[in-house]
């Protein structure tokens, strides 16, 4: 069987949360929410995962815990999560913006607000997912700066960057992370059927782009079985990122509405999430902080 | 003891112009839409409105209320972004004053526990700090153990309300009120932060009921914050109420593809039973 362009993606967002260890995983959108669930039946047993409202529940949905927000806003500063968010923009330190497009003061597109970007940030690791890499969204300056980016919470002073990390931004296109001497934004991996230029192209500002780009691994028959039958046997995860061979076996089936094994809802807007889709981090918390991630390519 | 039942019509007689509202809820979920719809019908405005958004924001923007608003966001939920909030931003409408969503919950708590401010790590290095130039921090006089640094935090400030409004699942007639859901939101928060609480909820019931089949814990708020309580069956509608009724999607979608003032016409211009009638009258149309 060979994996989809949303697969390589599951799988970018799952290796987010590798070794995270007890946290809480907050996936935003669908793909992240996927990959959460793919990493929580595999290599990262022990994350806890949301109902998208206020219970933590297993894989089957049995309730194991109580987490209304004024619990998860203390799981965020108390750095036990890892969350994945969207943007509407970011740029090269990763800076996000969520909140809206245009001088803030008269905004040309109101969008959700600044929602939990600036306390995740800036207290849990936060990942981002950006469901179509563009111009658009790949900015040299954001217009709003919500989460916080690593030249942002330089300049704030060391409260700021205590507990900031970024471990990945994933997308359509490609994996990438701020592991380089400066902290901007560098290229990690390739999906399969993408290369680096198509990314460079893509990107509205100077990436940093080894010589050598791999490609973001294989899905393990495994996990492919658990994605396509288990986790999202509508293929929802097909919508969110078409594949670029619109032939590809599993693509879009229509009429998926929500079955019993459907992915978790897409993350309430709440503590760091809300409309905004988020990006899993790696890592467990403030305790983990500098301590490389392994094998994992966001370590920082 | 006293009894606080009032009508909605009470509560809303009771605020007036250019006082700070707290309304409680989140999102699109269990908001007191019945004392919003009221408030809808007083010309009550110049409201600095203190509030995680959701229908509540995006009708009292639309009707031109808010002179300010406190927020962190707007959403519907099933719907990311609230539509009449949108539009009413992009026109300039009213004045914003945007903290993120844990700011916020400090503010309230600060006002709560009446404490001029908290100190919270968020904000610092965002453009909240940007866009909100009165916002301080403050440099902790204890210095780190491990690294000896005194860090310098965001100086939240109270978010004192003249009133707040929430919606419950049960209260009785002195102010006890109950929530049944999975989540408290911040309601309890939001009645400790005002001067003044007004509780709407689906049923009043005697004191004794309230334990009857809950648990003590779902009493989240206490008498002794509570104003006025009113009984509003169907009051959260369109939002989510559970587990007396989930969020109302279809209407939920009608509200956010209908221009604001089409859908005050159809549905705003009576009074609550008026209202109710109408979303009825639709849904059989709509059957049909």
């Amino acid at each position: 069987m060979s994996a989809g362009r949303a697969e390589y993606c599951v799988i970018a967002c799952a290796e987010a949360w590798r070794d995270n260890g007890e946290v809480l995983a907050s996936p935003m959108g669908l793909i992240p929410s996927i990959g959460a669930r793919l990493a929580r039946h595999t290599f990262s047993p022990d994350l806890l995962l949301t109902d998208g409202e206020a219970l933590l529940v297993g894989l089957d949905g049995t309730p194991e815990g109580w987490l209304p927000y004024r619990r998860h806003l203390t799981a965020v500063t108390g750095g036990r999560r890892h969350v994945m968010m969207g943007a509407s923009q970011i740029d090269r330190f990763g800076n996000q913006n969520i909140s809206c497009v245009g001088d803030w003061s008269r905004p040309r597109r109101q969008l959700l607000g600044v929602r939990g970007a600036p306390v995740n940030t800036l207290n849990n690791p936060t990942s981002y997912w950006i469901p179509k890499h563009s111009r658009r969204v790949f900015v040299e300056r954001v217009d709003m700066v919500c989460g916080v980016g690593y030249d942002r919470a330089a300049t704030a002073g060391p409260s700021a960057t205590r507990f900031h990390r970024l471990p990945r931004v994933v997308t359509d296109l490609a994996v990438l992370d701020f592991a380089t001497p400066d902290h901007s934004m560098r290229l990690v991996s390739v999906h399969p059927g993408v290369t680096a230029e198509q990314v460079r192209e893509a990107t509205g500002f100077e990436l940093a782009i080894p010589d050598e780009v791999p490609f973001t691994r294989e899905p393990t028959p495994e996990e492919l079985e658990l994605i396509r039958a288990v986790i999202d046997p509508k293929g929802l995860r097909n919508r969110e990122v078409p594949d670029p061979e619109s032939t590809a076996r599993d693509r879009d089936i229509p009429g998926g509405g929500s079955g019993a094994q459907n992915p978790e809802t897409p993350a309430r807007p709440g503590a760091a999430g809300g409309g905004d889709r988020g990006v899993p981090d790696e890592g467990s918390g403030p305790r983990d902080r500098g301590v490389p991630g392994g094998s994992r390519e966001g370590g920082r | 003891m006293s009894d606080k039942t009032m009508s909605a019509r009470d509560v809303v007689g009771r605020l007036e112009s250019g006082m700070t509202l707290g309304i409680g809820g989140w999102g699109s979920r269990r908001k007191p839409m019945a004392l919003v719809r009221a408030l809808l019908r007083t010309e009550i405005t110049d409201l600095t409105v203190v509030a995680y958004g959701g229908p509540d924001v995006g009708l009292l923007a639309a009707a031109g209320r808010i002179r300010t608003l406190v927020t962190a966001f707007a959403t519907l939920d099933s719907v990311p972004l609230e539509p009449h909030y949108r539009a009413a931003r992009e026109r300039g409408a009213f004045e914003l004053t945007e903290v993120d969503e844990a700011m916020f919950m400090w503010g309230l708590h600060a006002a709560a526990n009446r404490l001029p401010f908290l100190p919270v790590r968020a904000g610092l290095g965002s453009d909240v700090m940007r866009v909100n130039p009165g916002l301080r921090t403050v440099t902790s006089p204890y210095p780190d153990p491990a690294s000896g640094i005194r860090e310098e935090l965001v100086a939240m400030p109270a978010l004192r309300l003249d009133a707040a409004l929430v919606h419950m699942n049960r209260a009785d007639r002195l102010g006890n009120g109950q929530y049944l859901g999975p989540d408290p939101y911040f309601d309890d928060l939001f009645c400790e932060a005002a001067d003044t609480a007004y509780v709407s909820c689906e049923r009043i019931v005697d004191t004794a009921e309230l334990t009857k089949e809950a648990a003590p814990q779902t009493l989240l708020l206490q008498r002794s914050h509570v104003t006025g309580v009113v009984e509003t069956p169907n009051g959260a509608h369109f939002t989510s109420c559970v587990p007396d009724y989930g969020r109302d999607e279809a209407f939920q979608k009608l509200y956010a593809t209908t221009p604001y003032a089409e859908f005050a016409e159809r549905f705003l211009g009576g009074d609550e039973l008026a209202y109710q009638s109408a979303v009825q009258a639709w849904r059989k149309e709509r059957d049909q």
